[in-house]
């Protein structure tokens, strides 16, 4: 039996034929089944999850207005703060912090209605692209429990994988919605940037991450996009436009829609089974009427070396944060306030530092794992003297023209079509002491980023070891409902999205 | 370009984390291979190219300049690893 989609799910409540209730017990049975073995959230709440659930079932009877998410269970990612609630990221750092306050896309779940229903795992910080990195645990591919399920949103992409919720709020700010959606055979989008207000949302690379949804399919991101997106005056980089009704557009199709196929993707080290699933779909967009011209993305081989320069010289300044004095981690070691015995053990580790320093040094290194330590040393080397001209800047001026690829490619087609990753997934543990291995599986993604154009993934086959392979598209700044009904048009045509792993 | 171990060591102060021996010398070869590949950037030309900090063309965002609330000291001493009723606590910033 296949699982409703949300937007089924929200017809079935909307018509009276299920309760929020019923909804919520049935995604908390089969958490309570798969996640020993897939192990996608960090934490649920099933007493908080029913309450909410029973409030919005009376409201309901009772005839009162009702947000578009009424009843409905979402799970977030471990990284936008929840007033009140722990929000980890994943890291020892943040393990007992509580937010003072609700990130703005929290505050647009509660108001719509949503069942927040649990908090999902994800690689430390957002670093990462298989979910190793989460200091707690590693979450586990549905479709195969032996491998990563993408990241750093993998959480995410494998509890609506497995069922285990209808929709997720991901992040994105080099891949991390998009991959694990990819290699999980879910259905997410990363919007342009500024589109969803990044105000609570704990910060990694700050000119790069966006917030987006994943959901079985582009009908269920349009919902949850339409709710989470929109100008906020707590967050000056969020685009001030009015938000579309993506829901009303998403069943258009486009007529006469012109595809971009980037030449520079269908090189070396992308997977043949990948390449004939991705050239397969195109043959399915053109038999749905789009026509399909190469274009040149001159610039696409340089785009990780770029990203992998400006994402951690933004996270070392946004990580310097972490100080072990306002919240977060502070080393055990350093409670004895500059008693003297403290200081002089302080002293051990950098001869004639300061105990202050000592304490940052110690709380630092036990709070961050390794990722987010060699993304700070990264950026903290190429921001230093003599080496920000070379590095930074030189990284920005690359930024610009790989904008300026995109610009001329939009400038003769609608959407840019490609694979999502250059393989499906790999084995937890086969990359895990090959960073720089782990930062090219992002090539197809990070430029979107870089550019802060719109993308998405969505379902196109499977591997002949019954791994999902996905399809990336990409949109211009703010096309997003041109990129759901793009992604809708061939879900219509296609069943890749209602496929569900067993998981006994 | 390279990178040498002592100049890992250099970084990871700056960036106030201690490394161990074994820590340092896996850092200085992995930061080594992600720079080498990085170094590809200077194939470009980029003389003429403007450089590209954020995607969006904004300037200034400017807000009214007038108060509003914000967190009680309380909430926002809440999260304090160490504090006393008003205050974060700290170690001696100058030692002997």
């Amino acid at each position: 039996m296949t699982s409703f989609s949300a937007m089924q799910w929200v017809r079935q409540l909307t018509a009276g034929k299920t309760t929020s209730v019923d909804v919520t017990r049935e995604y908390l049975d089969r958490i309570k089944q798969r996640d020993t073995k897939v192990r996608a959230f960090l934490r649920v709440d099933p007493s908080a999850a029913l309450a909410q659930a029973e409030a919005i079932d009376r409201r309901r009877k009772a005839g009162k207005p009702l947000g578009l998410l009424a009843g409905l269970p979402v799970a977030v990612k471990d990284l936008l703060c929840a007033a009140g609630e722990p929000t980890t990221c994943a890291s020892r750092m943040l393990e007992n912090f509580r937010s003072p306050y609700d990130a703005t896309v929290v505050a647009k779940l509660k108001a719509a209605d949503a069942v927040l229903i649990g908090r999902t795992n994800m690689d430390e910080f957002a670093m990462g692209g298989s979910n190793e990195n989460s200091a707690f645990f590693p979450t586990h591919n549905p479709w195969d429990l032996s491998r990563i399920p993408g990241g750093s949103s993998g959480g995410s992409a494998a509890c609506v994988a497995s069922r285990m919720a209808p929709l997720a709020v991901g992040s994105d700010t080099g891949g991390s919605i998009r991959c694990p959606a990819a290699l999980c055979g879910i259905t997410g989008l990363k919007p342009t940037y500024g589109r969803v207000s990044r105000f609570g949302l704990v910060a990694f690379a700050s000119s790069l991450d966006q917030i987006g949804p994943m959901g079985q399919t582009a009908e269920d991101c349009a919902l949850l996009l339409e709710v989470m997106a929109g100008h906020d005056p707590k967050d000056s980089t969020s685009i001030d436009q009015p938000v579309p009704r993506y829901t009303q557009s998403v069943a258009k199709p486009l007529n006469g829609l012109r595809l971009g196929v980037v030449r520079e993707h269908f090189g070396e080290g992308l997977d043949p089974e990948v390449d004939l699933a991705v050239r397969e779909a195109i043959r399915v967009y053109q038999s749905l009427g789009a026509t399909v011209r190469e274009v040149s993305m001159p610039h696409a081989k340089y785009a990780v070396a770029t990203y992998y320069i400006i994402a951690p010289c933004e996270a070392s300044s946004n990580l310097a944060r972490y100080d072990g004095v306002h919240f977060g981690y502070r080393s055990k070691e350093e409670r004895g306030e500059a008693r003297g015995e403290d200081r002089e053990k302080a002293g051990s580790y950098f001869a004639g530092s300061s105990p202050l320093i000592d304490m940052y040094c110690r709380s630092r290194s036990e709070g961050f794992g390794d990722e987010v330590k060699r993304r700070i040393m990264l950026g903290t080397y190429a921001l230093s003297a003599g080496y920000y001209d070379a590095y930074y800047k030189k990284a920005l001026k690359v930024r610009r023209l790989i904008r300026q690829d995109f610009d001329q490619a939009f400038g003769q087609v609608d959407l840019l079509v490609g694979p999502v990753t250059p393989t499906p997934a790999f084995k937890l543990g086969e990359r895990i002491d090959d960073p720089l291995a782990m930062y090219l599986f992002d090539l197809y993604t990070v430029s979107a980023n870089l550019a802060g154009i719109a993308g998405m993934s969505i379902p196109c086959g499977f591997s002949s070891q019954g791994l999902p392979i996905g399809l990336q598209l990409q949109a211009p700044p703010l096309a997003e409902e041109r990129l759901l009904r793009g992604a809708a048009m061939f879900q219509r045509a296609t069943d890749w999205h209602t496929k569900e792993p067993n998981l006994g | 370009m390279s990178i040498s171990r002592a100049e890992v060591k250099k970084v990871s102060l700056l960036a106030r984390l201690s490394l161990s021996d074994e820590q340092l010398d896996r850092m200085t070869s992995q930061l080594g291979d992600i720079l080498g590949y990085v170094d590809q950037l200077s194939e470009l030309d980029t003389e003429q190219v403007e450089p590209m900090a954020h995607a969006l063309d904004f300037a200034n965002v400017f807000r009214a300049d007038a108060v509003q609330p914000s967190l009680d000291r309380e909430t926002a001493l809440a999260n304090a690893p160490h504090r006393d009723a008003e205050c974060y606590r700290v170690p001696a910033v100058l030692g002997e």
